[in-house]
């Protein structure tokens, strides 16, 4: 099954919930890696996700990667890549939501090791996954204020009574 | 150090040395500098390239010990990120004194590549605690870093116990 075909099949499934397909290009696996669905709903992507996972044509058994993007118009995305073992065809969502209020399903439920992965895009980029089991910061300590890797983010003059700046 | 003429000594067919307090607990203090056995990045990889048999740091009595209770000297080998800096302070104000801090590399000398951008990293680990030798490089190689443990003996080698004690 090609990517175009995947996506015709959860548009179908879908509706309206499933936004444009974006194909890229260049290489044969930049096109197979890169190319992504749209998911217009942010609070939908698990029905999405559990659906690409259950739907025995699909049997997408894993998250590859799990990543946030700061798009700089204060919008920011995460960008799921799933991998059907079995089938070894690939595939990818993309969310966007707005940076005041950056609010995502979460999809712990549907693969467990994107816990860490969610936590880590809590942790830098400051999204919030809605039904994760133990949102805390991963990398940085409990007590870091703000999320480093957002374009809007200020370095501290001081952390814990320690210079930072240079 | 002299050599007792053995033709006038009472102590006839033993062998006597004759030398300073400082000198001889200078000598055995720096020919057995336990060292830390602690590595926070690439540098680490150096160190244990320089702890090895191929640089045999062991050459020079530097023994790793798993405790900063046993250990002399500390290699900061690495990034010192925010995070481990409360904790390189921890573990430094463990050691018994007399204590040597070597900073190895030049991210634990001055930030290194972080120093602009490096939200995370501390910019000199001389920011929380007292360094002794700052060995530079990214990373040194093990000679450099043997170097660094040379000049630290030799600091060791001018100290002189009985005076500061007074």
């Amino acid at each position: 099954m090609t990517n175009t075909e995947i996506y015709d099949k959860l548009k179908g499934a879908f509706g309206e919930k499933i936004g444009e397909w974006h194909e890229q290009t260049g290489s044969e696996y930049m096109k197979r890696m890169s190319s992504y669905a749209d998911v217009t709903d942010a609070g939908y992507i698990r029905d999405v996700c559990l659906y690409l996972r259950d739907e025995p044509t699909l049997g997408f058994d894993s998250l590859l990667l799990l990543s946030s993007v700061d798009n700089g118009d204060n919008t920011l995305s995460v960008v799921y890549h799933l991998e059907a073992r079995e089938k070894k065809q690939y595939f990818a969502l993309k969310v966007t939501v707005p940076a005041d209020h950056a609010v995502v399903g979460s999809v712990t439920d549907v693969w467990s090791h994107a816990n860490w992965q969610e936590r880590e895009a809590w942790d830098m980029m400051g999204i919030s996954f809605q039904g994760h089991p133990d949102l805390r910061r991963i990398l940085l300590d409990e007590d870091w204020v703000g999320h480093p890797l957002r374009k809007d983010y200020k370095y501290p003059e001081f952390y814990r009574g320690m210079k930072v700046p240079y | 150090m002299g050599l007792l003429d053995k033709h006038d000594n009472p102590f006839d067919s033993s062998n006597i040395v004759i030398t300073g307090t400082d000198t001889l607990i200078n000598w055995a203090r720096l020919s057995s500098l336990w060292m830390m056995s602690f590595g926070l990045a690439c540098c680490a990889i150096e160190m244990m390239a320089a702890s090895a048999s191929h640089y045999d740091i062991g050459r020079f009595g530097v023994i790793p010990r798993p405790s900063p209770r046993q250990s002399d000297i500390m290699l900061i080998s690495g990034t010192v990120t925010l995070k481990m800096a409360s904790r390189t302070k921890l573990l430094y104000e463990q050691m018994p004194d007399p204590k040597y801090i070597i900073s190895m590399g030049s991210c634990s000398n001055c930030g290194g590549p972080y120093w602009e951008h490096g939200y995370h990293v501390l910019k000199g680990v001389d920011r929380v605690i007292p360094v002794d030798v700052y060995v530079p490089g990214c990373p040194p190689r093990p000679e450099a870093l043997l170097e660094g443990l040379m000049k630290v003996q030799e600091k060791v080698r001018k100290q002189s116990l009985a005076r500061t004690a007074v």
